[in-house]
Formats: C-alpha cells, sequence, structure tokens
C-alpha cells in the first residue's frame, strides 16, 4: 500500500538527515521525499511517499515520533487529500509536426512549455504522480526524451485535518 | 550578569545541573574544557583508560544510582571510541549525556587532524545529538541534553562542542535555563484512563495471568508499585534479563527470567497464560522467540513509556503509554472506584499447575570434580547482600547470573542485555563503585570478556577501587562455543583451541601487575575459603581467577523458531519430541 507521511519538524541542521536515517536504519523505503520550511520558518515540512503495510507504516509514524525534532506527524492517505508532483521534460522538439504534437500533448494534460530551441522543449506538468506516469508513457511514444525531473510528491489532507504547531 | 567562556560554560552548565562526577579521556579539543574542569569543586573527573570505559562507566553510574551519567573525550578516535558504549546505552535505555570535542568551525568538513563526523557516527545510536557551533548555545543545549537523556524512554545523548566554540579567551553572558520546553517533545507519563479500565477489567477475569516486567520497571522506579499490583492480584511474574530486581527474586510469585535462558516455568507460563500484563518490556526476539507462535492463548496489555514499543513485534491488545510508577497507581485507583472484587481463587488451578512447572527443577545441576558456573555464583550469595551491585559481562556467565543469583532490588545488576557488549561490565562496575562508594561492587567476568576492556585496572588503582572482580575462566568463548557445540556439529572455530587456552594471560599476575590482589580457584573445596579471604578485603581490588568446567552450557535454552514453551533442558532433555 502507498503511503503519504507527512511530517512538521524544526528546521534544525541534521533534522532531515535523522528522518532520511531512520527509514534506512529500519529498513523503510522511500519513493519520494520533498521538504522546505514552511510559512513559519523556524518549521520545516517533509512530504515521503513510501510503501508498507499497515503495521509498517504504524511503526514508521511512531518511529518519526519518536524523533525529538520531529513536532507531527500524519499519514494524509488516512483521509482525503491533495497530492501534487511538478516535473519538467526536456524533450525533442525539431520538426513542425512533433510541435504541434507536443503542444496539443501539454494542453491536454494542462501543461506549460516553458522553455523553447529549436531543437528542444521543456514542458512543465503539475499533478498526482500518477498524471505524471501517463504524460511519460505518452511522450516517450512521441518523441525522443532528454531528461525527466519530477520534484517528488507534496501532499495535504483536505477539509478541517491540518498539520500545524 | 557572569561571564564566562564556552569552556567555562560547560563546567559550570555540568554543576549546575548537580553532576558530581564525570568520566572522561582528554585529547586536543577538549583542553579548554578540561582546564576549566580543573577550577571546579564539584565534579569529581574520573580518568578511565580508554573512551569506550569512560561510556560504559557513566552507564554504570547512571544503571546504579538513577541519575544522568556524564562522559567527556576529545574529537575523532575519542568519539569513534564511545560508539560501543553510547550503542549499549541505547539498546538498553540509559540516560547519558557524552560531551565530546570537535575540531573548529572553521575547520569542519576540511578533513583535519583528528575531526569525524561524530554526530553523523552516532546518529543511529543516540536518542539527540547536538552539535553546538555558539558558545552562546551552550547553556540551552546542555540544559536540553539533559532533559531529554532522563525523561520519557531514557537515553544517551551527544553534545559535539568544537574546539573555538571553547575558547577561554572569548566570554560571553551565562545563565542556566531554570526549566526547558520543547515544543516537539512531551513524553507522556500518564495513562489514558479509558484503556486503565479496559486493562483492569480484564486483570479481573484472567484465569491464567502472567505479569511479565522488564527494565522499564527499573528505570521509572516503579518495583514497589509493581509488587503492590502484582500481590492484590495474586498475580505470577516473571522478569526479561533487564527487569531482574524490579521483583524480588525470592518472592513466591516470581517465576524467575523468561526467554531464551528463561527458567523452564516462565516459558511454560507465559506459553499457556490467557493474559500477559507487559510492564515496561519491549517483547524482544530474545524474550519471544518465534512471535508467530508467542502467547497463543494470551490477550495481551502493554504498558510502556515509549508508544514505538507498543507493537512493534507481538500486537497487543491493549496498549497503555505512560510512566509505570504513574500508570500502576492509576490502576490500583480503578480497582478501587470501580469496586473490583477480586477472587482469588479463581488462580488456584493457575498455581497449581505452576507448581507442577517449577516440580521439573530446570536449574538444577549437577555438581562433580571440577567447579561449575552455577555454583559459583550460588556461592557468591554468601558474601554479598541485597545491595550489592553485580555488573556482569556478556556471554554464558551473564546469564549463569542471571539465572542463580538471586536479585532482590532494583538498579543492582548491570549489564548489556540489549546489545550484548563482551567488555561491559569491567568498567560499569568501576563507575558503579565510584558511584556508590560504601556498597560492594561485584564484576562477573570470564577470560574473554574480561580482556576486551582490561586496561581499567589502572583506573582502579589510581582511584581506589575495591571492586571484587570474578572471572569465571572456562578457558574459552563460551557461548559462542556453546553454539557451535549445539549448531555447528561440535567444531568450535575460534572460540577454543589449545592455543587459545596456551596464549591466556595469568590473571593473578596480571591483577598483581595492576597493584591489586590476584587469588585462583582451581577446585570446589577452595571456592568458599578463597571467596571469604577476597571479600573480606574491603579496600582492595581482588580479582579472582576461578578455573571452571570448560564443558558448562546454559540450560534451559529455547529452540529457534519455536514458541516460548519450546526448549532444551539439557544436552540430552527437551521439551519438543
Amino acid at each position: 500500500m502507498r503511503h503519504i507521511i507527512s511530517i512538521l519538524l524544526e528546521n534544525e541542521s541534521g533534522a532531515l538527515s535523522r528522518v532520511v536515517g531512520l527509514f534506512s536504519q529500519r529498513g523503510y523505503n522511500i519513493e519520494t521525499l520533498t521538504v522546505a520550511p514552511t510559512e513559519d520558518n523556524t518549521l520545516s515540512r517533509i512530504t515521503i511517499v513510501t510503501t508498507g503495510n499497515d503495521e509498517m507504516v504504524e511503526q514508521i509514524t511512531k518511529q518519526l515520533h519518536k524523533l525529538v525534532d520531529v513536532l507531527k506527524v500524519c499519514d494524509l492517505a488516512d483521509g482525503p487529500y491533495i497530492e501534487r508532483e511538478i516535473m519538467l521534460v526536456k524533450c525533442r522538439a525539431h520538426t513542425a509536426d512533433l510541435r504541434n504534437e507536443l503542444m496539443s500533448l501539454t494542453n491536454i494534460y494542462r501543461g506549460q512549455i516553458v522553455d523553447v530551441t529549436s531543437e528542444l522543449y521543456v514542458i512543465q506538468l503539475v499533478g498526482d504522480s500518477a498524471k505524471l506516469d501517463s504524460f511519460i508513457a505518452v511522450i516517450t511514444k512521441t518523441t525522443e526524451l532528454l531528461e525527466v525531473v519530477r520534484s517528488g510528491v507534496s501532499g495535504i489532507a483536505r477539509g478541517e485535518r491540518s498539520l500545524h504547531a | 550578569m557572569e561571564q564566562l567562556s564556552g569552556a567555562q560554560m560547560v563546567v559550570r552548565a555540568l554543576e549546575d545541573e548537580g553532576i558530581d562526577m564525570i568520566f572522561g579521556y582528554p585529547g586536543g579539543t577538549v583542553l579548554d574544557i578540561y582546564d576549566a574542569l580543573s577550577f571546579s569543586k564539584k565534579i569529581k573527573h574520573v580518568l578511565v583508560r580508554h573512551e569506550q570505559a569512560a561510556v560504559h562507566a557513566a552507564d554504570g553510574y547512571a544503571r546504579s544510582t538513577g541519575k544522568v551519567g556524564v562522559a567527556l573525550v576529545t574529537s575523532g578516535p575519542g568519539a569513534t571510541n564511545c560508539v560501543t558504549g553510547i550503542a549499549t546505552a541505547y539498546a538498553d535505555s540509559i540516560p547519558l549525556v557524552v560531551i565530546t570535542g570537535q575540531v573548529a568551525n572553521p575547520l569542519i568538513g576540511q578533513d583535519a587532524f583528528q575531526e569525524v563526523d561524530t554526530v553523523g557516527i552516532t546518529r543511529p545510536i543516540v536518542k539527540h545529538s547536538f552539535l553546538c557551533k555558539k558558545a552562546t548555545d551552550l547553556p540551552t543545549v546542555i540544559k536540553k541534553a539533559f532533559y531529554i537523556a532522563s525523561t520519557g524512554r531514557p537515553g544517551p545523548v551527544v553534545i559535539d562542542i568544537p574546539k573555538d566554540v571553547q575558547n577561554p579567551r572569548v566570554k560571553f553572558d551565562y545563565e542556566y535555563p531554570k526549566e526547558i520546553s520543547m515544543r516537539s517533545y512531551n513524553p507522556t507519563t500518564v495513562g489514558h484512563k479509558g484503556q486503565i479500565k479496559r486493562a483492569v477489567k480484564l486483570l479481573a477475569e484472567a484465569k491464567k495471568p502472567v505479569v511479565y516486567i522488564g527494565g522499564g520497571v527499573v528505570y521509572s522506579n516503579g518495583s514497589e508499585y509493581l509488587r503492590k499490583l502484582a500481590k492484590t492480584f495474586n498475580f505470577p511474574v516473571t522478569s526479561t534479563l533487564m527487569g531482574l530486581g524490579a521483583y524480588p527474586a525470592e518472592d513466591p510469585q516470581f517465576l524467575g527470567m523468561l526467554g531464551m535462558h528463561g527458567t523452564y516455568e516462565a516459558n511454560m507460563a507465559m506459553h499457556n497464560s490467557d493474559l500477559v500484563l507487559a510492564v515496561g518490556a519491549r517483547f524482544s526476539d530474545r524474550v519471544t522467540n518465534n512471535v508467530a507462535k508467542f502467547c497463543p492463548n494470551a490477550k495481551i496489555i502493554h504498558i510502556d513509556i515509549d508508544p514505538a514499543s507498543i507493537s512493534k513485534t507481538v500486537r497487543v491488545d491493549i496498549p497503555i503509554v505512560g510512566s509505570i510508577d504513574k500508570v500502576i497507581p492509576q490502576m490500583m485507583d480503578v480497582i478501587d472506584e470501580l469496586g473490583l472484587n477480586f477472587d482469588r481463587a479463581q488462580l488456584v488451578p493457575w498455581w497449581n499447575q505452576i507448581a507442577e512447572y517449577r516440580a521439573k527443577k530446570c536449574l538444577d545441576y549437577k555438581k562433580g570434580e571440577y567447579l561449575v558456573p552455577q555454583q559459583v555464583i550460588e556461592a557468591l550469595r554468601k558474601y554479598t547482600n541485597e545491595n550489592t551491585i553485580i555488573a556482569s559481562d556478556v556471554g554464558q556467565h551473564q546469564m549463569f547470573t542471571a539465572l542463580y543469583y538471586p536479585f532482590k532490588k532494583p538498579r543492582k545488576w548491570l549489564n548489556s542485555g540489549g546489545l550484548g557488549t563482551m567488555g561491559y561490565g569491567f568498567p560499569a562496575a568501576v563507575g558503579a563503585q565510584m558511584a556508590n562508594p560504601d556498597e560492594t561492587v561485584v564484576c562477573i567476568s570470564s577470560d574473554g570478556s574480561f580482556q576486551m576492556n582490561i586496561q581499567e585496572l589502572s583506573t582502579c588503582l589510581e582511584y581506589n577501587i575495591p571492586l571484587k572482580i570474578l572471572i569465571i575462566n572456562n578457558y574459552s568463548l563460551g557461548m559462542v562455543k556453546q553454539w557451535q557445540k549445539l549448531f555447528y556439529e561440535g567444531r568450535t572455530t575460534a572460540s577454543y583451541s589449545q592455543e587459545y587456552v596456551n596464549s591466556l594471560p595469568d590473571f593473578v599476575k596480571l591483577a598483581e601487575a595492576y597493584g591489586h590482589v590476584g587469588m585462583r580457584i582451581e577446585k570446589p573445596e577452595e571456592l568458599d575459603s578463597t571467596l571469604e579471604k577476597a571479600f573480606a578485603m574491603k579496600d582492595k581490588l581482588v580479582l579472582i581467577d576461578i578455573l571452571v568446567d570448560p564443558d558448562a552450557k546454559v540450560y534451559p535454552m529455547q529452540i529457534a523458531k519455536g514458541a516460548m514453551c519450546d526448549m532444551r533442558l539439557s544436552d540430552t532433555e527437551n521439551t519438543v519430541q
């Protein structure tokens, strides 16, 4: 089962390494990880996508709670939530046909072309991970991909549920 | 406000924290702290002979007193030598503050002389750590370190202090915080009332209950409360290696240690129970054997201060997060509140069953021409009392001590249960003796373990530490050899050989070389007379080399992958047909 763990922690040196270390030390996997300060710059927010059964995720959550720097932990997948990931794709766009095709695909996926040369496009796309996967699958059949950069998942719960100090 | 340098702040903060003793070893990056220490009238510094021993000694100090142990070492190898000691304390939840020097801030990351990433290396084996890059942060960091080490589930905290932070020529305002609160750290100590009610109702209904206690009872000073609870319900009590002494061993309700080398009665009672009340224990693999076969008919109540310990290896039915010394009184209150009339008669069949388990007399052993370790430990009872502190190393002698020495009080039994650190016992005994100068402190070690921190014989002479050291000498690495004999067709690779035997030092001469008294016991008839002589020498360290039958094995021994009740009881008898 896929889980999205949201962590609110002190924005202090070493805090991130404790979180990452905990995952490797206890044999949990990290599929994606994002981290940045929140509106309160003494706090950071980490989002980790991991897979595991319920017991494993319960243990991960408890172990994360135990870290002295960590204030709050929740599994977003426990309720309704929004997940977003940003992706930048650099691909060949050297013929008129290709450029047209790529533009129309980008529009369908509500992406944007953010850099253009005579040979290349850089396409920016935001969405959940499944949408980005699907775009890659389609575009791979259309042109040659030179580079794909994904930010990893950020997430937030819908409704009143929220993570704050 | 008072102006102090960083180095002075470290010393003053320790004084303000009430620290009277630290264990350490000087070096380049802590010279300023050592200089500041020379002016302290409140802190005694104990110079060990290896940094690992500094941490173990601080650990022995902490376990025997309940206070936070402090070690002070230099950067690089000083810090890496501490790693085993810190990991030992972490595995057993011992409150320590380990202060390590670090190269000056501008040198960090430059691969400077004696530089290692101490915070990085120790990260997985500490409760928390600090790299204190500014002198003005020192008072708060030190306050936090002691607070974190000693509250919640205790554990070691590392403070890494770069050399320039200690600079004696730069002074800053110093004020030690009276209190500290951390928004990210608030351990739960009081149990959830609803859960406690559910637990108490289960306890009252149980027909075959067992109380399974662990080190948490010792650390939370919960022994008295636990005893009351056990007496109220007339429940049988078994203890992990770490919990020994938290319940008096000679009490009729005590079943002895459980687990891998637990008693027959303890393991049988656990396996056949209908209710397990786990108190400050963590269902370690040394206890449960195969978790899939663990206590198949039992409901489980688990009281622990660490929520992550609950349902980690074994799913429990009623979790109660809290400190034993708070939760058990809450339980007693609930019993009164509910007016529970507990029918003691309902446990009569269970106690009859336990009497049958006990009739097996699983700890009986044969005495013969050679001394066996069991009789050495039993003989020790005569020369010690309930206040004697016993530190052991790791291996067969540790298990024999756990099984054959009746610990009556908590904080009297020091051993490395979680990490299983050979070399722990002797320096831990040093720390315990320094902390408890009026008590007898015994170190039970072996030819293998003792050689792992043998250098502390010198420390003992310097500080007049009158330990009684019993080397249970079986001319081999006994526990390894036991496994090899049982599971590797008797090939005793690296655990026993004529070369090993020939290379053992003369421990008596060794003790004498370090300025202590050495004695040797070779035959059963010498046991009592020699021990008597040794324990009569109150002011001297006496090391007794005790030659025992090298073939002695520790039984009972659980059978791997089996249930708790699957045990070997001797070389020829086991519970599984």
